[in-house]
């Protein structure tokens, strides 16, 4: 990879995360008053401090002005960003980067998703005019390709494999319970999860993410200004990223069991990091578990199991809250629902949480690592982007 | 000499039992079944399904397209242009509908045998009516397709023809007010009256000019837009049993313009060379076809067979049948309308959309499906080839069942495809029991109807389960 990173020059001084839910009462604009209102205050400083904006957001507006407007900016540049699912952190990424250059002091990244106006099942992504031609199926039936893939490839049968998802259901869906800024608060017993109705192969409605509305924001300064802010910050020591060429929808060499993308943004993000061992090395992680099986494949995607495993390793309770490595500890995807622009934020505010010791103590994980990882993923099995940072609380030797 | 140089059929997979209607709406118990052209066919894609059969056999020098229905998916524009487009036949050749009435098919028919060039002639219908009338219980669906003209060595003549005759007549028997979705019809006796006259003439005429005697007849075909007249005929007729060619009713149902080559398809799939075959249509008057079959039939007969395809098919419910006719709208899914597909990237892409043509690196021999310019295997760029795939099967890879996806025929079944000789694409099935699809099973191409939104067709490729080759499922855990 030749990603040179810029391992521990930025530092989160600020973090902020509204509750994700189905919001009727509340707009867009009310959502970035907030999330921003409440950022500010976490870093201790005011609107007029921020240099410049990274607004992500999917469909909830155009420009940065869908920022400038609610929060009367008016003198500052504000760019919006869309990455599809990984939008927000796509956001995070580049606010980092215009610090770590030097164009900004100080930059905010902010990340919003209103999706409970459309009044649609599912996500409804704007696409442009087209020829017609691409079968359109619904994100849980594309992610459930991974499904007979996975079971055929490693001999599990599909029994199993329904145990295996439904124990990621069950796992997100405790967590959740524990996190007053869920969607979803309460545990679900796993012969509910297993029974749900079948919204496509052998996924039921819990082995789908929710819909919700929400919003996350992050402020970012130069590492060696952090202190000046807080005597807690998290000093950002990886930013992959990969979008893919669409390679594995067309290329039969691809086998529907495993993301290329991720495995390769992973890596780039290891190497940038200086991390050897993910499984050892990590406290914990956020990743995209927009359906049950993403989560498992996830799991060897990103190192934490080698290939073939990771199903044994989540019925082991390798990835649970107080498991070996605790993966999705604030309740993921599966609980918070996906506010495609404001996810990837929500992920890295877990990480600010759990790494400064901020948690409430029925979720915090006690450990002296370090380091925490988000993942963050748009598209599709065979044709998607991928996003991994890894932040730490202290320094690097 | 002039004839028929070569013939496809094509019947829709689903079959409407009679009885069914009954036991749904009340009343006798009717017998038999009908072909029920699916939810994503109309008569534009089982034209293509027909045709394509043919193409193997097409000339280079073939003069037109021709293209005749009942039931068009648009007026105005040509449909013939879509076939067009989906067989992949060159700009030079034209493309014609002749819409409308029944008798088109056997006009297309009639008109193409007096041609001088070769032409492709096909006609495809959908037969219904108002839920409990009897089209809609003796209607069919399906199509059937001739190459027809001056044979040559390359394209010899299967069935030479020996006489067309018509007689016309203008009386009020059926017809329909554009726009409806049924029928309408006079009283059934005095169809018996205004027909048999212009059979009369038309048979005798037909039988004059091509020198034959009626026992001389070895294949009787008597078909069209009135089962009662035609009975007559062949009562009055006093053919013999043995001649009679089976009309299908008890099977197919009577599918409109496409009948009457479905019909004679159907003889010519059972004639011995040398036979004779006569073909009656009943339409506003009468046409009559005399044609013989040559030694060159037997081995360019088509496959499958009309009565291979009867008797194959699967059962569709009487509701589903209902909402496929637009006769029984239904809830959807909570999700947005189908987006109608724009006019000028469909046209940039006409080669991928309605021939499935992808493209292959000339440099690495990497296939691309849709179409490239940048190659994902080397990174040349512009160094491709066009590739037809739609006539190239292959292998699922991995498959889904999504039952949130909008369809007016849930769940909607999808697989990764990979296809023999190279690359891979994410298609719908059709056609399909969900259970019986699997990793592994091989799957052709077909024409489809995708969605119509907009007022617009949006015509695509899906796939189709072909074979029964069970694939093991994995053991173990």
């Amino acid at each position: 990879m030749a990603s040179k990173g810029i391992r521990d020059r930025v530092a989160i001084v600020g973090m902020s995360c509204t509750r994700f839910d189905e919001h009727w009462d509340k707009s867009t604009d009310d959502l970035l008053v907030e999330a921003a209102g409440e950022v500010l205050a976490s870093a201790g400083v005011a609107k007029d401090d921020i240099d410049a904006y990274w607004l992500g957001t999917m469909a909830s507006g155009m420009s940065g002005m869908t920022l400038a407007k609610p929060l009367k900016l008016g003198t500052k540049p504000v760019s919006r960003l869309e990455n599809l699912c990984a939008t927000a952190s796509e956001a995070f990424r580049n606010a980092c980067y215009a610090v770590a250059a030097g164009a900004y002091d100080i930059a905010m990244a902010i990340g919003v998703e209103k999706l409970k106006d459309s009044g649609y099942s599912g996500l409804v992504l704007p696409l442009p005019p087209n020829d017609g031609t691409t079968a359109d199926l619904t994100a849980p039936a594309l992610f459930s390709l991974l499904a007979p893939a996975y079971a055929r490839k490693y001999g599990v049968t599909e029994e199993k494999l329904k145990e295996v998802f439904t124990r990621i259901a069950w796992k997100n869906h405790h967590n959740g319970s524990l996190n007053p800024r869920a969607q979803f608060r309460k545990e679900v017993a796993p012969e509910v999860i297993c029974n749900s109705p079948l919204v496509a192969g052998p996924l039921g409605i819990f082995d789908c993410s929710g819909v919700s509305d929400g919003a996350a924001a992050a402020i970012i300064v130069r590492a060696e200004d952090a202190p000046r802010y807080t005597d807690k910050p998290l000093f950002v020591k990886a930013l992959a990223f990969v979008a893919g060429a669409g390679g594995g929808a067309n290329d039969p060499g691809y086998d529907y069991t495993t993301f290329p993308e991720v495995v390769l943004s992973g890596q780039d993000a290891y190497t940038q990091a200086g991390v050897t061992d993910p499984r050892a090395e990590l406290a914990m992680a956020e990743v995209h578990d927009c359906f049950t099986p993403t989560e498992l494949i996830l799991m060897e995607d990103l190192g934490f199991a080698p290939r073939g495993t990771a199903w044994q390793e989540v019925l082991n309770g390798t990835f649970d809250l107080h498991g070996d490595l605790p993966v999705n500890p604030d309740g993921g995807l599966k609980s918070f629902g996906h506010p495609v622009g404001a996810s990837g934020l929500r992920m890295i505010f877990e990480c600010w949480l759990q790494l400064r010791g901020e948690a409430p103590p029925e979720r915090q994980i006690h450990t002296d690592k370090t380091l925490g990882l988000t993942h963050n993923l748009g598209g599709y099995p065979g044709e998607c982007v991928s996003f991994v940072s890894i932040v730490g609380s202290r320094p690097s030797e | 000499m002039s004839g028929i140089l070569g013939y496809a059929t094509y019947l829709p997979h689903y079959r409407l039992e009679r009885k069914s209607i009954g036991e749904a709406l009340g009343g006798p118990p009717a017998k038999g079944t009908r072909t029920v052209a699916s939810y994503d066919e109309d008569s534009t894609s089982m034209a293509v399904a027909a045709s394509r059969r043919l193409l193997p056999r097409l000339p280079g020098d073939l003069a037109a397209l021709q293209f005749a229905t009942t039931a068009p998916a648009y007026l105005d524009k040509t449909n013939a242009t879509a076939v067009h487009a989906a067989l992949g036949l060159p700009p030079g050749v034209g493309a014609y509908d002749m819409g409308g009435a029944v008798r088109s098919g056997v006009g297309l028919l009639a008109a193409a045998l007096a041609s001088t060039r070769r032409n492709l002639v096909v006609a495809a219908d959908i037969r219904s009516g108002l839920p409990g009338s009897e089209d809609e219980r003796e209607g069919g669906d399906g199509a059937a397709a001739f190459l027809v003209g001056p044979g040559e060595a390359a394209h010899p003549v299967l069935a030479e023809c020996l006489a067309v005759a018509s007689a016309t007549g203008e009386f009020l028997e059926r017809w329909r007010v554009p726009g409806e979705s049924f029928s309408r019809r006079w009283e059934e006796r005095f169809g018996v009256h205004a027909f048999l006259p212009h059979v009369g003439r038309a048979v005798a005429a037909a039988l004059a000019q091509a020198g034959v005697a009626p026992d001389d007849v070895q294949h009787l075909i008597v078909t069209g837009t009135h089962a009662r007249a035609a009975g007559a005929f062949l009562r009055m007729s006093r053919a013999k049993a043995e001649v009679l060619v089976d009309d299908l009713a008890a099977t197919v149902g009577n599918t409109g313009a496409a009948h009457p080559g479905l019909l004679l398809a159907s003889a010519l799939d059972a004639a011995r060379p040398g036979a004779v075959v006569a073909l009656v249509v009943l339409a506003d008057g009468a046409d009559v076809l005399v044609l013989r079959a040559t030694e060159a039939l037997a081995e360019h007969r088509s496959s499958p067979t009309v009565a291979e395809q009867a008797a194959a098919g699967r059962r569709v419910a009487y509701a589903d049948f209902l909402t496929w006719r637009g006769m029984l709208p239904r809830q959807g899914p909570r999700r947005p309308d189908p987006v109608p597909p724009a006019a000028p990237p469909a046209l940039r892409s006409e080669e991928w959309k309605f021939g499935f043509t992808g493209s292959r690196c000339r440099d690495c021999g990497t296939r691309h499906l849709p179409p490239q310019r940048v190659c994902a295997g080397c990174g040349a760029v512009d160094h491709m080839t066009p590739e037809r795939l739609a006539d190239v099967p292959g292998t699922i890879a991995t498959f889904t069942i999504d039952r949130l996806a909008y369809s007016p025929s849930p769940p909607v079944v999808a697989a990764v495809v990979d296809f023999d000789g190279g690359g891979r694409y994410r298609c719908e099935l059709t056609d399909v029991d969900p259970a019986a699809v699997g990793i592994g099973r091989r799957v052709e191409m077909t024409f489809r109807r995708l969605f119509a939104a907009g007022g617009v067709q949006n015509y695509f490729w899906k796939a189709r389960l072909i074979g029964d080759a069970a694939v093991p499922e994995p053991q173990g855990v």
